[in-house]
């Protein structure tokens, strides 16, 4: 279970022996060994001159990175809220009962290994898993059938049936982006002739704001970064959509790759960067080859590479870097450690990465809508861009709608539409609740569907979760917890250890045996975490708890035994290995009344 | 320090070490002559000083040990239902303490050691007798089952502490441990 | 060289250029409790005890630079109740019995917990399995007091020269690795003298064959609680 030796050192040799690829060289030796056995961490330590212990740091950090064996095929269930309604769970435990294995366990064969994966940005054609690494969806019964039969038949993965890897792109609503037709270079001229501070001048004109959830003014971090003294920038495309329920990076990335690339490209030019990095999560491995085309494709076009568009000074290239199953690295400066080849920890900040980036040069790191935007802003002005949205949110938003609608899939919608809008749109029926912005974001009650998309109102990164009146909200907030408490980097006390009692309160509460005691240290803790928390990941985690108590406390209530404290474990079950033992069955071996 | 006046009804008092080793009882003992202000104070009820096996309704109970087995169990739950206030009394009710150590062995494991397969045994079976208690798969401490109302660390608390425990809630007010009380070893 | 002052509680602090707050706080002998924190290594900012307010906002006073005519809160009952939380965040994490912990009564966790005040740990208990290493022929590693601060990766990385900690996994289940393919530590390069091994603020990084050298009623926090130790710290603050 080793790589040979002659085989790591190609591999290796790919990558120029380079440190800071080591999140990449690590996901490779994953992909062709299915494990990355001691001997190969410490070989790579060696060959890469990093300390053994490092290595084996950032080996253990990534979820889709094993230091212990998995299965000859490795079946990831996505566990977004939206897979579980769909009922992601029962087809997981049969497959699981099929293959006779535990959940997280190996088969005895070493042929499977099945766990849970946090959402996999399919959300409008769950549910979903990856077999090692490779998206499907649409699952149902029947599919779990023909995925159990094309594993106990050790089929490779590449002959597979084509159709069970099928991803569609479904845009219902197309506005300024999804509509738009650019041909390649277009917006990089414009730019070009607009000169560098021109085209910042135009981003500012248009009031562009980030996509990715914060907002922060497109153009101030252009300019920030340009005005940084320094022979080298950077432009990183943050194409980690790790958010729960969001997934319009990856129709924009298959559909609009060029027009990201333009806008990498035009954000290159106004700051001055030579390199810029696709930073793209690991689950949408399937994106890869159609990029690396892309890029390819525009690199003979002279679109990327030495003097593009005859300019002197203009040298830019790209190049995509997967992830490896991290939330946390949608953080910028969690995703830039990553890019270095690192765990992915948010650095503390100051030093932004607009100063002090990739590899501590200035870097500008934007969504993938933002340079979608961007790139169009280059090429028909910030008046064509300002005349949709509001006055504090210009343009448009893209919502990854999913849930209980009759159309899932994309809208694209002017800022300040209202929740009820895009509700009518989708064709929610029943809606109890909508959870905007993903687990992060904000759970609202119908009594907030009147208000509006806009970073004044209601901002979002553009999940848009819908649960109607059939649903628990407590168990809602229970996968939420659950996401966070696997997502959870571990840097900072608070959020390593809050987010896991507070998963731990919330499933005592879900099995019926919570007491009015978790719902107060639920709070407690939630609050906690807001004030206490190194990053955004922290810091938000307790939002879904927080919202659905206020606004959904009912559901809470109903699952709720006792107002005093329960055991928080379960009495009779504790006593069940020492039953085992002495083959006891008395009433005395058990608590039976009251085992919670 | 000195002890509170003397009210008209002398309070119920409980006291009960469950997976402990008396050294918090001991300790409380160490308040030496102040055990005869105390008496004045407080009548005891279930405790091993008076050996009744029992509890009936008290305004104080002080448990001591964790929770190993399932009569531990029992008598905390007696204990709760019985006591206006309860208190967990040193470092293994808190936390387990130390037979919280055998938390990350398997308690079958640890039954065949001991009975089966380890050099002293003779006869070598594992007991089943009912009247046994069985031991629960890991070491609890009390507020893992029941509501705790006041925590008095320590291996063992101090005399110091102990006084300042019960006299504080004799008197009505919240027990203080300053630097010189606060201990969990 | 003084830079300009901050207020710290109402009192007047004085900083020098690049002082962070914690920093100016202890070399003015005010003691604002924290565990990742030590003078002689950059602040990284993971325990979060030291979080104070700095004009009404919460932020790690270890890693926020000091700024003139700053209003800093941290005596607080708010505050002090949720580094009190986080200190028992800390103990229900790991396996922490301090009466058999060789290195009770001069821990810096334990002096923490009695500083705020801590007569429980509140939460239920996580209690992890983590087994101890007893390979190395000095040193004893007990990972189950392990509360991550780092201090050890950063003392063997950048004074010892020898990497020989780290830290692998991530969230609730982050755990602190040594640098052999054994996963022993008697297979790394650490010695008895080396930082690493002076700098663990709890019971993880023991040196062999000296348990228990000091009396009960002789230790360092025997002696007098942490704070006073800050408040009579010349400069640069408690270890």
């Amino acid at each position: 279970m080793t790589l040979s030796t002659s085989a790591l050192g190609g591999l290796l040799q790919r990558h120029q022996n380079d440190p800071s690829r080591l999140v990449q060289i690590l996901r490779e030796v994953q992909d062709a060994n299915g494990v990355i056995s001691p001997r190969d961490v410490t070989e790579l330590a060696q060959a890469l001159g990093l300390p053994r212990a490092r290595v084996e740091g950032v080996a253990g950090f990534y979820s889709f990175l094993s230091t212990v064996p998995r299965g000859q095929y490795r079946v990831l269930f996505s566990d977004n809220i939206t897979d579980q309604l769909q009922g992601s769970h029962a087809l997981r435990d049969s497959l699981c009962h099929a293959f006779e294995v535990h959940l997280d366990e190996l088969s005895r064969d070493g042929l499977v290994s099945i766990g849970a994966t946090s959402c996999t940005g399919l959300g409008d054609q769950g549910p979903a898993l990856l077999v090692n690494g490779r998206a499907i969806g649409r699952l149902d019964p029947g599919r779990i059938g023909v995925i159990a039969a094309l594993i106990r038949g050790r089929t490779p993965l590449d002959r597979w049936p084509k159709e069970l890897f099928a991803v569609t792109d479904t845009i219902h609503r197309a506005d300024l982006l999804l509509a738009s037709r650019l041909e390649p270079g277009e917006a990089i001229d414009a730019a070009i002739v607009r000169g560098a501070q021109g085209t910042i001048e135009e981003v500012k004109q248009s009031r562009l704001r980030g996509r990715g959830g914060a907002g922060f003014s497109t153009a101030t971090k252009w300019e920030a970064c340009r005005v940084t003294p320094g022979p080298e920038r950077f432009v990183v495309c943050n194409a980690d959509e790790g958010e729960p329920g969001t997934f319009k990076d990856r129709v924009l990335l298959r559909q609009f790759a060029d027009l990201v690339v333009e806008g990498m490209t035009v954000c290159a030019w106004a700051v001055g960067a030579q390199k810029g990095f696709i930073y793209l999560r690991g689950e949408y491995l399937f994106l890869l080859d159609h990029l690396e085309a892309v890029l390819q494709r525009r690199r003979e076009a002279g679109l990327l590479g030495h003097h593009l568009r005859d300019q002197e000074t203009f040298d830019f290239d790209v190049e995509v870097h997967l992830g490896a199953g991290a939330y946390v690295c949608g953080e910028e400066s969690a995703l830039i450690e990553s890019l270095e080849g690192k765990r992915g920890i948010p650095r503390n900040r100051p030093p932004y990465p607009v100063t002090h980036g990739y590899k501590q040069k200035p870097t500008v790191v934007n969504n993938v809508e933002t340079l979608a935007a961007a790139a169009l802003i280059a090429r028909h002005g910030a008046a064509w861009f300002t005349a949709k949205g509001t006055a504090t949110s210009a343009g448009t938003k893209i919502h990854s709608v999913s849930g209980d609608v009759a159309r899932p899939g994309l809208y694209e919608l002017p800022w300040g539409t209202t929740i009820a809008e895009l509700l009518e749109l989708a064709g929610a029926k029943n809606t109890q609740a909508v959870q905007v912005g993903g687990p992060s974001g904000v759970c609202l009650a119908s009594d907030g569907f009147k208000r509006r998309f806009g970073f004044e109102d209601v901002p979002t990164a553009g999940a848009f979760m819908v649960f109607d009146s059939s649903r628990a909200m407590v168990e809602v907030a229970e996968n939420f917890a659950r996401f966070f408490a696997h997502e959870s980097c571990g840097f900072c006390t608070p959020c390593r250890v809050g987010t896991t009692l507070m998963h731990r309160a919330l499933q005592r509460i879900v099995a019926g045996h919570g007491t009015k005691r978790d719902l107060k240290e639920l709070k407690y803790v939630a609050q906690l975490l807001k004030v206490a928390s190194h990053c955004g990941l922290g810091t938000t985690a307790g939002n879904p708890v927080l919202d659905t108590l206020e606004r959904f406390r009912p559901s809470y209530q109903r699952r709720i035994r006792s107002f005093d404290v329960l055991p928080s474990f379960d009495l009779d079950q504790a006593l069940a290995p020492a039953r085992e033992i002495t083959g006891r069955d008395d009433p005395e071996a058990h608590f039976e009344e009251d085992a919670p | 320090m000195t002890a509170p006046a003397k009210s008209a009804k002398k309070l119920k008092v409980a006291t009960a070490s469950l997976a402990g080793c008396f050294g918090c009882h001991m300790s409380l003992l160490d308040i030496d002559e102040r055990l005869f202000d105390l008496l004045e104070l407080v009548e005891l009820d279930r405790s091993p000083l008076t050996d009744l096996k029992h509890c009936g309704p008290c305004d104080l109970g002080l448990l001591e040990g964790g929770l190993c087995n399932a009569e531990n169990v029992h008598v905390l739950r007696e204990f709760r239902r019985q006591c206006k206030t309860l208190v967990a009394v040193g470092a293994c009710a808190i936390t387990g303490g130390l037979p919280a150590q055998r938390n990350s062995l398997d308690v079958r494991e640890c039954l065949q050691t001991v009975y089966l397969t380890g050099p002293s045994t003779t006869h070598a079976r594992i007991p089943n007798d009912p009247e046994l208690p069985l031991p629960l798969d890991r070491v609890h401490p009390l507020h893992d089952v029941v509501r705790i109302d006041y925590f008095l660390p320590g291996c063992p608390p101090s005399a110091d502490a102990f006084w300042e425990l019960i006299t504080a809630l004799i008197a009505g007010r919240t027990p203080a441990l300053g630097h010189d009380r606060l201990r969990y070893d | 060289m003084t830079h300009g002052t901050f207020e710290l509680d109402g009192r007047e602090v004085p900083f020098s250029p690049g002082q962070t707050i914690l920093q100016a706080a202890l070399a003015a002998s005010v003691y604002i409790p924290h565990l990742c924190y030590h003078p002689e290594f950059k602040p990284h900012g993971s325990c979060k005890v030291c979080t104070v307010k700095v004009n009404g906002r919460p932020m790690s006073s270890c890693t926020t630079p000091a700024q003139e005519g700053q209003q800093v809160e941290s005596n607080t009952p708010e505050i002090n109740e949720a580094r009190r939380t986080l200190v028992q965040f800390l103990f229900v994490e790991g396996n922490h019995f301090c009466p058999s912990c060789e290195q009770s009564g001069r821990c810096t966790l334990q002096a923490t917990g009695y500083a705020l005040g801590m007569t429980n740990p509140q939460f239920n208990p996580l209690f992890p399995n983590r087994p101890v290493d007893a390979s190395h022929p000095d040193i004893l590693l007990d990972f189950n007091r392990c509360i991550l601060c780092e201090l050890c990766v950063r003392a063997s990385g950048e004074v010892d020269g020898k990497s020989v900690f780290a830290l692998s996994g991530r969230g609730i289940t982050k755990h602190l690795i040594v640098n052999a393919e054994s996963g022993k530590l008697g297979d790394t390069e650490l010695s008895v003298g080396d930082k690493a091994v002076e700098v663990c603020p709890v019971g993880v990084i023991l040196r062999k064959r000296k348990g228990f050298d000091e009396p009960i009623g002789r230790r360092r926090y025997d002696i007098a609680a942490i704070d006073e130790f800050a408040a009579a710290a010349p400069k640069g603050g408690t270890p």
